[in-house]
Formats: structure tokens, sequence, C-alpha cells
């Protein structure tokens, strides 16, 4: 494994580095809008893997400008820019899950909603 | 905050990377409407984050075990900007070639998403219109304040009155422009949505939401939110019943290219809509649940 190697392969990893960062936050925390965060960090690095396996090197934005050129892959970017605005669609609803809960619970935090269906089923036994 | 500049980061990133049109969806949605639905969140539930008592390095060590075992995966992964990269060499060369001469239109990542994939984005559509749906039903029930007290007009906010009042208009007419370039430059249906929303969305934030309300009732923005998707559907309908396959724009014009042309501005149209109607009437749901927020916490 030479220089050019890691060179070719660094984004891959800082994109993995990304991803791990949203895993850990997703599984670490008791907060369930810090999981929604946490969500939001690993769906960026995927839209990040996505173009950057759609990048070629020497290309360009894929819109025709009538010289022969290179162009990027304009499939992935036509799955994340969708992706995207289903992303901020689906988080919102994962949002207004976190407020009907609060609503029922009084409180987002994961410890505190399971002693309080513990304590539920405890009393129907 | 952190959000926003987050957002942008990834943004300028995409740019760098040839993605123009995702950099520019991924702008458009960061800029505002995220960070304002998650600030909402927070300013409904808990601002504080109860200290927590779970043990760290449990977490830890599976996501570095996770993130160890991607990297060794990496290790047979094409390198990056490689040409002849398998994503490279089956579809794409084909959307690339055959655009000009089958859709005519120069952005192909539009000619992609309207046309070749139209189907797929017809999905994805239905997935955010069902998403804003969820959003209604499981909020609709827990409006607070019904007369959206709840964010109220900055009254003595001189100049973000006054700059709200002159960006509002370009604001609107950048979203039309977007809407409808989108067949030549980066642009289209999904970004010129959430442009849309975000411009309705800083009105309510600065003049209050009943004024946004009567402005743009939710019962129209509802009304709107259907409307899209079955925009959208019906442009496939009338390609059937020209018997032609479903979403084949061909029929719609007196050659394919016009066709093409006619049906891309259709259904772009339709996304755009939805994408603006679900955000606004997602907005309203969350605006509508909290009790007065004081100016003193802007």
């Amino acid at each position: 494994m030479g220089f050019d190697d890691v060179l070719g392969l660094f984004n891959y990893w800082a994109i993995i580095f990304l991803m791990m960062t949203g895993f850990y936050v997703v599984v670490s925390r008791g907060n369930l809008v810090k999981k929604i965060v946490g969500l939001n960090i690993f769906q960026t690095s995927v839209f990040l893997l996505y173009i950057c396996i759609g990048t070629v090197a020497g290309g360009t934005a894929p819109i025709l400008t009538g010289q022969p050129e290179v162009y990027s892959n304009p499939l992935p970017h036509v799955l994340i820019l969708t992706a995207i605005v289903v992303g901020i669609a689906t988080t919102a609803l994962g949002l207004a899950l976190v407020v009907r809960i609060n609503y029922a619970y009084g409180s987002i935090e994961e410890d505190q909603i399971q002693k309080a269906d513990e304590a539920a089923e405890f009393e129907e036994d | 905050m952190l959000a926003s500049v987050f957002s942008l980061v990834s943004a300028a990133l995409f740019v760098n990377l040839d993605a123009v049109d995702v950099a520019f969806t991924e702008a458009a949605v960061g800029a505002g409407i995220s960070t304002i639905l998650m600030l909402g969140t927070v300013a409904i539930t808990a601002r504080r984050e109860a200290p927590s008592t779970r043990p760290r390095a449990l977490p830890l060590t599976v996501v570095f075990l996770t993130g160890l075992a991607l990297v060794y995966g990496t290790l047979d992964m094409p390198r990056f900007g490689d040409p002849a990269a398998p994503a490279q060499v089956h579809v794409a060369p084909k959307y690339i070639e055959d655009t000009a001469r089958e859709i005519g239109i120069p952005n192909i990542v539009t000619a992609v998403l309207a046309s070749y994939r139209g189907f797929d984005t017809l999905g994805e559509v239905t997935v955010i219109f069902t998403a804003g749906i969820g959003v209604l039903l499981l909020l609709a029930a827990t409006i607070r304040d019904p007369q959206g007290a709840g964010v109220r007009a900055m009254h003595h906010h001189l100049v973000l009155r006054v700059v709200t009042k002159v960006l509002i208009g370009p604001i609107l007419l950048f979203a039309l422009y977007v809407q409808f370039h989108g067949d030549y430059g980066p642009g289209g249906g999904f970004q010129a949505g959430i442009i849309f929303a975000a411009a309705f969305i800083i009105y309510a934030l600065v003049f209050g939401l009943e004024t946004a309300r009567r402005a743009v009732p939710g019962r129209i923005v509802r009304l709107l939110l259907a409307a899209g998707v079955l925009l959208y559907g019906g442009v496939g309908v009338v390609s059937f019943v020209f018997g032609r396959n479903y979403l084949n724009y061909s029929v719609l014009g007196p050659d394919m290219i016009t066709g093409q042309h006619i049906g891309i501005l259709l259904i772009e149209f339709g996304v755009g809509m939805t994408v603006a109607a679900v955000m606004v009437s997602t907005f309203y749901a969350f605006a509508g649940q909290h009790a007065p927020i004081r100016d003193e916490e802007w």
C-alpha cells in the first residue's frame, strides 16, 4: 500500500470517521433529540460517500456545455438530492414523535421513559 | 447555529466534488428549515439534557470496532476519482451521452431525476408527502394555541422587520427562477420548494404565525400538499391514456423533445408544490405547539 493508495482512500476514511461520530451519538446518548442529531450526522456521511463515489478526477458538474468534457456521475447526485429532502421530511417526523413522547411522558430521556413504562407495567400486574 | 454551519460546510464540500445540484439542496435545507425544526423541538421539550448515567466505554468500543471494519472494507474500493471505477462505467455513460439527444436539456441531473428515473422520484415525493401527513397527524391534535401566539410578531425589532420585508420578494422570485430554470442550471422542484417554504417561515418568524396563517391558510397548504403528488401522478396517467408507459412524456408534445420538456416542467412543478407545502405545514404544526416564546430569548 503506497502513498497514492492512502490519498485515494483518505476521503472514505474521513467519511467513516463522520459516520462513526453519528453512530456514537445515536448509541451513547439517551436524549431523543440528540439521537436525531446523531442520525443526521450519520446521514450526511452517507450523502458524502455517494457523492465521493460519483466523482471523476478532472471531471466537472454534469451540465452539458457543448464541448466534449469529462462529467461527474450524475446518478449519485440525483439519488442524494432527493435523499436530502426526504431526510429533512423524515427528521421532521422524528421530531414530531419526540414532541408527542414529551407530552405523554414529560421527558425525552430514554432512561426515564423506560422507567415510566416499567412502572406502568408493574401497576397492571 | 452549529447545525447551519455543518450544513454550509457540507454544501461547500459538495460543490468541490462537482455535485452542484446536491450542494444547492443541502444549502437550502440547512440554511433554515432543519435548524428551525431542531430549535423548535428543543424549545417545546427540554432545554437541557439530563446528566448521563450510562457507561461510555461500551459504545466507544463498538463504534471503534465498526469503524475499523469499515476502513478495512475500503481497502478494496476503487481509488477516489478513478474513471474506471464500476460506478462510472455502467449506467452513467448512457445518461451523459443520450441526454442531449433524448431529453434535450443541458442539466443531466434534472434529466435523470425527472425523466429517466421519474418513477423513482415519484416514490421519493410520495415519501415526503407521507412524512408530511405523519407530522400533521401527530401534532395537529395537540396544537396548544390555535391563534398562533407562540410565534409572536417581533414588533420592536425594526431592522429585522424592514430587512425581512425587503428580502421576501427576491426570495420568492429566486424560488421561481430555481423552479423553472432547473432544466438549464442547477435547481429544480426540490430546491425551489424548500426556498419557497423558507420565505414563508421567515415571514412567520418575524411577523407572527397568525399573520402568516392569514397570508397562507393551513387549509390551502394541505390542499397543495396533495395537489403536487396528484399532478405528478396525473402526468403519468396521461401518458397511459395515450398508450405509452407510465411517465413517458413523449406523448405530451408534437415531438419527443418538446414532450419531455413539458413533462419535466409539469412534474417539477408538482414536486415543488408538495415539498413547499410539507415544509410549511410542518412548520405550522411545530410552531402551534408552544406557549409564547419571550422576546428576550431570541
